[in-house]
């Protein structure tokens, strides 16, 4: 208990996103009676933060709800008359020409900085696992990409991806690689957002995943160097099984966060060049505040699609998590 | 044992390597910030700032300051908030066995998983209505929606490790739930309310959505905004924007040498309960 305790605190420190993660392991249920009084005193400390919960989390999602099901223009978004339309704004998304690409980068966004960040993530946790001198400083260090300001690695990144200036088409000439347009170019602008993406997420991969480690018994590798197992058998057969409740839980949460990340690629490219890196959160945005005319029920629709997506892979999160808890 | 100890020193060497790889984008700000105009588009770019120059860093004394104010009043009103709200309904659902509980802390829960531009979107169709964009106090209450949900869980976890005869004991001198929240719970957590403080106010500090969202254009505009026009204005001042954005990072820093502990902390506590 110890240790998925530990894991979860510090998991919780994720969250740029605002993210406590693990589900506070439920009071002990017993049977005993409940005094009126003490519920009456209970929700009176939670009064504050339900109404909270009501008027800055339910009030702004209901109105996003009924920004998409509405035609709304400038004019009655401020006079709030718009006439109800239905689904017809989810209509409009999905014929959009950008629907398609922007689900297909939505996806491959997710996918590969899932991959990167959990590999690197791990093997930096079962180096650092080995505790040599000063591996504890060095870990602490690592977790300086993931809290920086989402503006100040987007920006420092740009400038290292520049075609002209940049460090990165520097190192390459070094090596006689030409040139890449890193963010200018269409075929290049979304492998640059999911490079600088990874960087950002690794420190909490490796975090989560080193508490992880700490919870396998430290015998059970002693033994198996008796038998003979070399490293690469070690991790195969012991950490890997043994880590993969944490793998699902850190895996399932970089999913909903990396779904819902928006200010990187908006910093980097706003989802250009011409859509080649937009995703469902950048579009949505674009669609209500990126141009002149703001769509806002379309950006709400699209919006809503990601929305129900968290919230789906949120809930198998959730389970699994729950699960764990309780085995 | 001479060969044990150079492995050590080896893997030491590897992780030094593997840190400074990975830190290079943060070494490459500071170096940016210090770079000269003239020698900003060299080819190739100098790896240490040789002709060093503050001219960046006078550049955020001149310009930046009311966007660094801002900032703090944001991030400090954040803190506060989200601490009142927080710390009353962690020790009501750590000690008090609400009914519906569970369901409360189910739903903070899943209200983490909402996209920010999904929040934004919503905050800035109620703010619009309210005359509430381009205000600091609207910017404070979005901000505390980052932090909020976490505190709550934070809260809980930690006193739940409160010893529950000592409340008991409390009570049982006639100290009524308050005073046992004001005198005894909250003292307790300390270190509770530290972690939140210093989270909450590096996510109000670090937002750019809310920002850019609901105060974008107003009179009192954050520092992620005072960047991201720098940025957007085609500005070729690149030691300016860099130096900006170390500033922008010290309170990470700070975190990253006091949180620490604090975390920390926090682990032990929770994990001491069960």
């Amino acid at each position: 208990m110890n240790d998925t305790k530990q894991s979860s605190d510090r998991r919780s420190a994720h969250g740029r996103s605002g993210a406590a993660t693990a589900v506070p392991p439920p009071a002990p249920m017993r049977e005993r009676r409940r005094p009126t009084s003490q519920q009456w005193a209970a929700w009176a400390f939670l009064a504050p933060v339900t109404l909270y919960l009501v008027l800055f989390y339910a009030y702004p999602l209901y109105r996003n709800l009924d920004l998409s099901l509405r035609n709304y223009t400038v004019r009655s978004f401020v006079q709030g008359d718009a006439p109800f339309t239905g689904l017809q704004n989810y209509l409009t998304v999905f014929k959009d020409p950008t629907f398609a690409p922007a689900l297909l980068h939505t996806v491959v966004f997710t996918a590969v900085c899932l991959v990167f960040q959990y590999i690197i993530g791990l093997a930096l946790a079962v180096f650092f696992n080995q505790h040599f001198r000063l591996s504890a400083t060095l870990r602490a260090l690592f977790l300086v990409p993931w809290l920086l300001p989402l503006i100040v690695s987007a920006s420092t990144w740009s400038w290292m991806l520049n075609s002209d200036s940049g460090i990165v088409n520097a190192a390459l000439h070094a090596v006689g690689i030409g040139p890449v347009n890193w963010l200018t170019s269409p075929s290049w602008s979304l492998t640059s957002v999911i490079i600088a993406n990874i960087w950002i997420g690794v420190p909490f991969n490796l975090v989560v995943l080193y508490s992880g480690l700490q919870s396998i018994p430290a015998n059970l590798y002693e033994a198996a160097a008796l038998d003979g197992a070399n490293a690469w058998q070690r991790f195969r057969r012991i950490t890997f099984p043994l880590l993969r409740p944490v793998s699902a839980i850190t895996l399932l949460l970089g999913l909903v966060y990396t779904l819902k990340v928006f200010d990187i690629i908006w910093i980097m490219t706003k989802g250009g060049p011409a859509d080649s890196s937009t995703t469902f959160a950048t579009w949505s945005y674009q669609l209500g505040f990126g141009n002149l005319l703001p769509a806002f029920g379309p950006g709400a629709a699209v919006g809503n699609l990601l929305v129900v997506a968290a919230l789906v892979f949120g809930l198998v999160y959730l389970r699994v998590q729950r699960k764990q808890a309780l085995s | 044992m001479s060969r044990s100890r150079s492995r050590t020193w080896g893997k030491t060497t590897v992780g030094v390597l593997l840190t400074a790889v990975m830190l290079f984008p943060v070494y490459w700000m500071l170096n940016v910030s210090f770079t000269r105009d003239q020698d900003m588009r060299k080819s190739p770019p100098g790896l240490f700032p040789t002709h060093g120059t503050l001219a960046g860093y006078r550049t955020v004394l001149d310009e930046q300051l009311p966007y660094l104010g801002t900032s703090l009043v944001v991030a400090l009103g954040t803190v506060v908030l989200t601490v009142a709200l927080a710390a009353p309904a962690g020790y009501a659902l750590a000690k008090l066995r609400p009914r519906g509980g569970g369901l409360l802390s189910f739903v903070l829960l899943a209200a983490q998983m909402i996209p920010g531009i999904i929040m934004a979107m919503g905050f800035y169709a109620i703010y619009l209505q309210l005359g509430l964009l381009q205000s600091v106090p609207g910017l404070i209450v979005a901000d505390s929606t980052l932090a909020v949900p976490f505190a709550v869980l934070i809260f809980t976890a930690f006193m739940s490790g409160i010893p529950g005869e000592l409340l008991q004991a409390a009570q049982m001198d006639g100290a009524r739930t308050l005073r046992t929240f004001w005198s005894i719970v909250l003292p307790m957590s300390r270190n509770a309310v530290v972690t939140v403080s210093l989270f909450a106010f590096l996510w109000s500090w670090s937002d750019f959505v809310f920002a850019n969202t609901l105060v974008n254009g107003g009179t009192h505009e954050p520092i992620t905004l005072g960047i991201y026009h720098y940025i957007g204005n085609n500005n070729q001042e690149w030691n300016a924007i860099m130096a900006t954005a170390v500033v922008a990072s010290l309170p990470a820093a700070v975190i990253l040498v006091l949180a620490q502990r604090y975390v920390a902390a926090g682990v032990t506590t929770g994990a001491v309960k069960d």
